[in-house]
């Protein structure tokens, strides 16, 4: 049978998750920051398949179901959001924000 | 996460039993165990060099290839299901919209530069170690069991069962939150002359949008 | 029967309950029936109520309805007490009250606010009622406050006009200063004795203290000083003719019949405390001799026909202090009843001719009314015959019998009965200068008389009581108030000084009518000669004990006000306040815009809250 230690799992899930976050924090770039995003929410779907291994139980694809929703959701208003922010500014610079006060 | 504590005791012994089978099956677990850390130090570099791109076509697909060692990785823990929904819809829909998008811009070699201009070496520094730190305290969070152990498989069959049994709310939640991407998106995203082109109705309801957005950020600012 | 006595307060109650849940939604006639009417309810029950009580012979009778409060052994309950004071005292409030609420719905019918006017009115009665009921000390404080609440209302009814408005203010400020010192009089007699309850009080103040007793005459002192701030006397006397800027009806009710009496009641009912201190006797007759003579000398120069009639009314409460200072009780009560009537007589005339005249308050544009203004001239008549104490009118009867008690009194004695007299002297002199400037000489300018029922029978009653009141009371039916108040032989003094008492006025009479009857003498002449302007002017001003007050109170307190504009006790709330837009800059400062920062602070979160979890 395969085994695995299930450790190593939750390791690539915590790296690929700074990972992303590194990237979020890094990148001025809006579709870049969106692209790191996904990479996060992947290790956090890692995480909950390592989980859902170990106990055997079908909880952890659900969750990983739902984990990807919310990515698709995310992805979907976050890409019209760069739309608008394209069009506003000619630019993808995030930064580019800081302008909208109220 | 310390799992050992909470594990019963039969399945680690049955752990345990799994680990005295034949040879032949220990060297398909040995070949198994190689798949899987080559995959995931795949996953891991093309994540690496995904984010220190500068072209945008170019991260996109790197994260294809961190997507598609990623659902390797969900199958070998196995979730079939799990690794056909990352492949789908990862590498597939989400990917298509991505690049979508990115068409759409047509940012082209200017923007290679500004990203040039804007990825110097002293910006790494602070983010980079808020990233080690915090990679650090999730490390000391997992003191493991260090112990293999086998790998469940959980099929499409059970998942289907769980998910319109006991969680049929996520089912509703999802649909909830997908059905509000897609009316958001579609807001959002329309061009200035669909808005300013509008019949009188559509205008009066832009002008409440943008006002509830704006209501939004001063509630930001103060 | 005599436990429906709850129902005399409640119909007030309840008719301002109704008329202020209407807010003036009402239709006009359904206003004046509930305003009006349930004062009429009231009165009836009252009638009953007596008939019953005097007809058994009673003493007292106590309704307890419940407790009101309860703190250890302090449990003032909402108790009723009725004897023959608080009957007296019923029988002014709501059948006086009744007739000019009646005067009123026509009076007031076209006032824009007309059902705010009986909202308040009501709940004036109701309170005046309660405060004469009250069995216990906190009780009457309540319905205390209450008149003082709706006296300040309805001075400032009119309030699109600030005079009225400052007048009401004044009215309500320079009352509280008695206030004060009736709330302080009540917790050192509830100190001392342990009780508030009006007739346990006296029966354990009498075994408590002997006479002459210092805690005893401080806390007198106390309660003589409320009773002089709701009473309008000498010191606390200059809001009442400024509280002339209400309706007249409400100068009417409030600040003549009723509310303004509320002091003299609140001595009569601790008489026996006072009993105990004959120096404040002796302080409550010269407050009183003080402020009618005082007053009396102020209305023979004002100008304004209802601050005439509001300076006359604190000499006539003057002389009830008098009264009571002398330990005439009854005749004090007595001199208050029949005020009721003849001062309410004059107030509503004077509010017949002030509307005749398009709301004119000017004695010296009126003038000639008598053939003008027949009826009201009658009745101003009457009523300024029992304000002079002409025999047989109700005033004569009530102030011959406090003259005479004054001359034997051993708190009063020659010299306050002379100023009594001199008092009765300067009434006959403004009352008659008053008379004969609007009714007699030279006529000007069209009248308007106002007609109608309401306008004339609440004015025929009145004139009626005023002028028979006293003898009914003095030959067929006393006041019953023997089982109240100690009994003593009546006064007897000398013939000579019952002679003087009586002709005294009549020199008056005849003096002012040479003056501005007939005008063999010129009024004007004698007035603007060197030696009287200055006084003239002294006079006018009441005394100066506005500008008095004001240098002495309201200039420092302004003054003050201004050195510390920023207040010192401001302090700990505005550092509050600033620390608070502080840190509201610095977190304004945060929400920057800038989404990396963001992401960086939440992850910085995440690792503090997790090495925080994990490692600690």
């Amino acid at each position: 049978m395969n085994t695995v230690i299930i450790d190593h799992a939750l390791l690539l899930a915590a790296i690929l998750f700074c990972i992303g976050l590194l990237g979020v924090l890094v990148r001025r770039n809006i579709i870049l920051m969106l692209i790191s995003m996904e990479v996060m929410l992947n290790a956090t779907g890692l995480a909950f398949i390592a989980a859902g291994s170990y106990w055997g139980q079908a909880d952890g694809q659900i969750m990983f179901i739902a984990v990807v929703t919310l990515g698709a959701a995310e992805v979907a208003v976050g890409l019209g959001l760069t739309l608008l922010l394209f069009k506003r500014y000619n630019s993808v610079d995030v930064d580019n924000l800081k302008q909208l006060r109220g | 996460m310390c799992f050992h504590q909470a594990v019963p005791r039969d399945r680690r012994s049955n752990a345990i039993n799994n680990k005295e089978l034949k040879i032949g099956v220990e060297m398909q677990a040995t070949a198994f165990n190689i798949l899987f850390y080559f995959t995931a130090a795949v996953a891991v570099l093309s994540s690496i060099i995904m984010i220190t791109r500068y072209n945008a076509v170019h991260a996109l697909l790197y994260l294809i290839v961190s997507s598609l060692s990623m659902a390797i990785i969900f199958y070998l823990l196995g979730a079939p299901f799990a690794a056909t929904l990352e492949v789908i819809i990862y590498a597939g829909a989400i990917m298509i919209l991505f690049v979508f998008v990115v068409m759409m811009l047509n940012l082209g070699q200017k923007a290679v530069e500004q990203e040039k201009l804007w990825l110097q070496p002293k910006v790494w520094i602070l983010p980079s170690v808020l990233v080690f730190a915090l990679l650090f305290v999730l490390l000391g969070a997992m003191q493991g069991t260090g112990v293999s152990q086998q790998v469940n498989l959980v099929s499409a069959k059970q998942v289907g069962i769980t998910l319109f049994g006991p969680y049929l709310l996520v089912v509703e939640l999802a649909s909830f939150l997908l059905l509000a991407g897609l009316i958001g998106a579609y807001h959002i995203a329309r061009s200035p002359d669909a808005r300013a082109g509008g019949t009188a109705r559509q205008h009066d309801i832009d002008q409440n949008v943008d006002r509830v957005g704006g209501n939004q950020e001063q509630g930001g600012q103060a | 029967m005599l436990n429906l006595l709850w129902l005399v307060p409640f119909f007030p109650f309840l008719g301002f309950v109704l008329l202020v849940s209407t807010s003036g939604k009402m239709p006009k006639p359904w206003t004046t029936m509930i305003g009006a009417g349930s004062i009429g309810l009231a009165a009836l029950t009252t009638a009953l109520i007596a008939y019953e009580f005097l007809s058994q012979d009673m003493t007292s009778f106590q309704l307890h309805l419940w407790t009101w409060m309860e703190a250890g052994n302090f449990a003032p309950g909402f108790s009723l007490y009725l004897d023959g004071l608080a009957l007296s005292m019923l029988f002014v409030i709501t059948g006086v009250g009744f007739l000019i609420h009646i005067y009123a719905s026509g009076y007031m019918y076209d006032d824009e606010d007309f059902p705010r006017f009986f909202t308040y009115t009501n709940l004036f009665v109701a309170a005046m009622v309660m405060l004469v009921l009250a069995d216990n000390l906190v009780l009457l404080f309540l319905g205390w406050e209450g008149v003082g609440l709706c006296s300040f209302l309805l001075i400032g009814f009119w309030y699109k006009d600030p005079a009225n408005g400052l007048a009401a203010r004044k009215a309500f400020v320079v009352t509280r200063v008695g206030d004060t010192a009736f709330a302080i009089g009540l917790f050192l007699l509830y100190k001392h004795v342990g009780t508030l309850d009006i007739q346990e009080a006296m029966i354990k103040a009498k075994l408590l203290w002997t006479e002459d007793n210092a805690t005893a005459s401080l806390i007198c002192a106390l309660l003589l000083g409320g009773a002089v701030g709701k009473s309008a006397q000498l010191p606390l006397q200059t809001w009442l003719p400024d509280a002339m800027a209400g309706p007249t009806p409400v100068s009417a009710l409030i600040h003549a019949a009723t509310m303004v009496t509320a002091g003299v009641y609140l001595i009569a009912r601790n008489h026996e405390l006072f009993l105990l201190s004959p120096d404040m006797m002796y302080a409550v007759a010269v407050v009183g001799v003080l402020t009618l003579l005082m007053s009396g000398f102020t209305a023979l120069t004002q100008s304004d026909l209802k601050r005439v009639l509001a300076y006359s009314t604190i000499s006539q409460i003057g002389y009830m202090f008098l009264a009571l200072g002398v330990g005439a009780w009854s005749s004090a009560i007595f001199h208050l009843m029949t005020h009721a009537f003849f001062k309410a007589l004059l107030f509503l005339t004077a509010g017949t001719i002030i509307l005749s005249l398009h709301h004119e308050q000017n004695i010296f544009k009126m003038g000639g009314l008598v053939k003008r203004l027949p009826l009201p001239c009658i009745l101003f008549f009457i009523g300024c015959l029992g304000l002079i104490a002409v025999p047989p009118t109700s005033g004569f009867w009530s102030k011959e019998q406090i003259l005479n008690a004054t001359w034997e009194s051993s708190t009063g004695g020659p010299l306050i009965w002379l100023g009594a007299v001199l008092g009765a002297f300067m009434t006959a002199l403004y009352t008659t200068r008053m008379f004969c400037i609007v009714f007699l000489g030279p006529s000007n300018g069209d009248v308007h008389e106002p007609k109608g029922f309401k306008f004339v029978a609440p004015l025929v009653v009145l004139a009626f009581l005023a002028l028979v009141g006293g003898v009914f009371v003095e030959t067929a039916w006393q006041l019953p108030l023997s089982n109240v108040f100690p009994g003593g032989h009546a006064p007897h003094p000398p013939t000579v000084i019952v002679v003087i008492a009586i002709a005294t006025p009549f020199l008056g009479i005849a003096i002012s009518y040479l003056f501005y009857g007939k005008r063999v003498f010129s009024a004007e002449k004698f007035a603007n000669s060197a030696l009287m302007k200055p006084l003239k002017t002294f006079f006018d001003s009441g005394w100066a004990m506005d500008w008095f007050y004001d240098l002495l109170l309201v200039k420092p307190y302004q003054w003050l006000a201004k050195i510390n504009k920023k207040d010192c006790v401001n302090l700990l709330p505005d550092a509050s306040s600033a620390a608070a837009k502080i840190l509201h800059a610095a977190l304004s400062m945060t929400q920057n815009g800038q989404l990396r920062l963001y992401v960086g602070v939440m992850g910085t979160a995440a690792l503090f809250v997790i090495f925080v979890v994990v490692f600690l």
